[in-house]
């Protein structure tokens, strides 16, 4: 065999393995998408009912909560970046860390310092590697993250939102989540919200029927406001991380599915340039012999 | 008793642990224990640790185990938001 007919066989050989390797990865991630997907309906009925709750209290109670009350002169804020634990999923994790660099962007033009938050081993690499500091940061359940991940985060996030901005500098006056939206298997947007201090309830849900009846509160508002507060940012931060592990597995998805796609082309045009060079080879061999045979016959002809 | 019923939701995070009609949902809020009829007045309670009884339509009573969160009631809708829960 020639060596260029070698070579090409060695290389589609090495194309072909890779291509089971992206295809095995492309059928994981198609079944957990699924699995992702539920577990975000699976935790919206809790959402949804939470909202119904802080809306009721937020409408019937003037009490001013710490995690409602807008600072006068805000001073730092933080930023919670979610993306992936591994790579090969496309822009996934890029298009989140630049959507949170326009975010800081435009945090810092308000005068505010920016503390961030990183959930996932690439937004932690692509910080580390450009020496960015980074306040806290969370890796290990990108992609099946649990309520008690996202109560471990929401702790550490409201406590630095409740220290005193002015005078401790761990606390920050604003929060702001950056995350993927899940909207459709094709499509998953980078998007950043602000979580605190709350702005008016939005409920991703129905809108509650009618008026809201006049609760009594047991305890006291206040009282159910202290407890409730926290639970809503928890769920919040549940829901962005479920989304984002569902926007993951979308992503890898399709960027494996290109991969495999490519793989096919490769082997493609491969296989015809080996069979060009197996061909190349033959018609060398023929002419060979045909001119060694030519040689043979006019020697012996000229020795008679 | 009259016919009206309760419509019970309840809910963790992670999952609607429980759904559907009940005569009576009984829990335990900070204030003490609270057994909650149809007709009940619009409420917004904490919940401690501790057991959350559901007595369906059917009879049948179920008993939940659970740690911290809510329970609201409006116009005959009970909702159990519970951080955990096991039956």
């Amino acid at each position: 065999m020639g060596a260029q007919l070698r070579i090409y066989r060695r290389r589609i050989r090495s194309v072909k393995a890779t291509k089971k390797i992206t295809r095995a990865m492309e059928l994981i991630s198609a079944s957990r998408i699924v699995k992702a997907q539920q577990r975000v309906s699976a935790s919206t009925p809790y959402a949804n009912e939470l909202t119904r709750a802080v809306s009721a209290v937020a409408t019937f109670s003037n009490t001013n909560h710490p995690l409602t009350t807008e600072s006068a002169s805000p001073k730092r804020a933080a930023v919670l970046i979610i993306t992936a634990d591994r790579g090969m999923a496309g822009a996934y994790s890029s298009s989140a860390i630049k959507e949170a660099d326009g975010l800081v962007v435009t945090l810092k033009a308000r005068g505010l310092d920016v503390h961030t938050y990183l959930v996932g081993r690439k937004a932690v690499n692509y910080f580390k590697f450009r020496n960015r500091p980074i306040k806290n940061s969370w890796t290990g359940f990108s992609d099946n993250p649990t309520y008690a991940h996202a109560k471990m985060i929401s702790d550490e996030l409201i406590s630095a939102f409740i220290a005193d901005a002015q005078v401790d500098i761990n606390g920050v006056d604003e929060l702001h989540i950056v995350y993927t939206e899940f909207k459709s298997m094709i499509t998953q947007i980078a998007m950043n919200k602000r979580m605190l201090p709350l702005e008016v309830v939005e409920s991703d849900g129905p809108a509650p029927a009618g008026l809201l009846p006049m609760y009594e509160f047991e305890p006291n508002a206040g009282e159910v406001l202290n407890a409730l507060l926290p639970r809503y940012i928890e769920s919040r931060v549940y829901n962005a991380l479920l989304q984002s592990a569902a926007s993951e597995h979308a992503a890898r998805r399709r960027a494996m599915k290109s991969a495999t796609d490519n793989a096919d082309e490769l082997i493609k045009s491969l296989t015809r340039l080996a069979n060009a060079a197996r061909q190349a080879e033959i018609t060398q061999e023929i002419s060979e012999i045909v001119g060694g045979a030519d040689a043979l016959a006019s020697a012996s002809a000229g020795s008679e | 008793m009259s016919d009206k019923v309760l419509t019970v939701e309840f809910v963790t995070p992670e999952k609607r642990v429980w759904s559907g009609k009940a005569t009576m949902v009984s829990a335990r809020t900070l204030e003490g224990d609270l057994g909650i009829l149809p007709d009940h007045a619009p409420l917004l309670g904490v919940l401690v640790d501790g057991k959350v009884t559901i007595e369906s339509v059917d009879g049948s009573s179920q008993e939940f185990n659970v740690s911290g969160g809510f329970l609201s009631v409006a116009n005959n809708r009970v909702s159990v938001l519970g951080e955990s829960a096991t039956q």
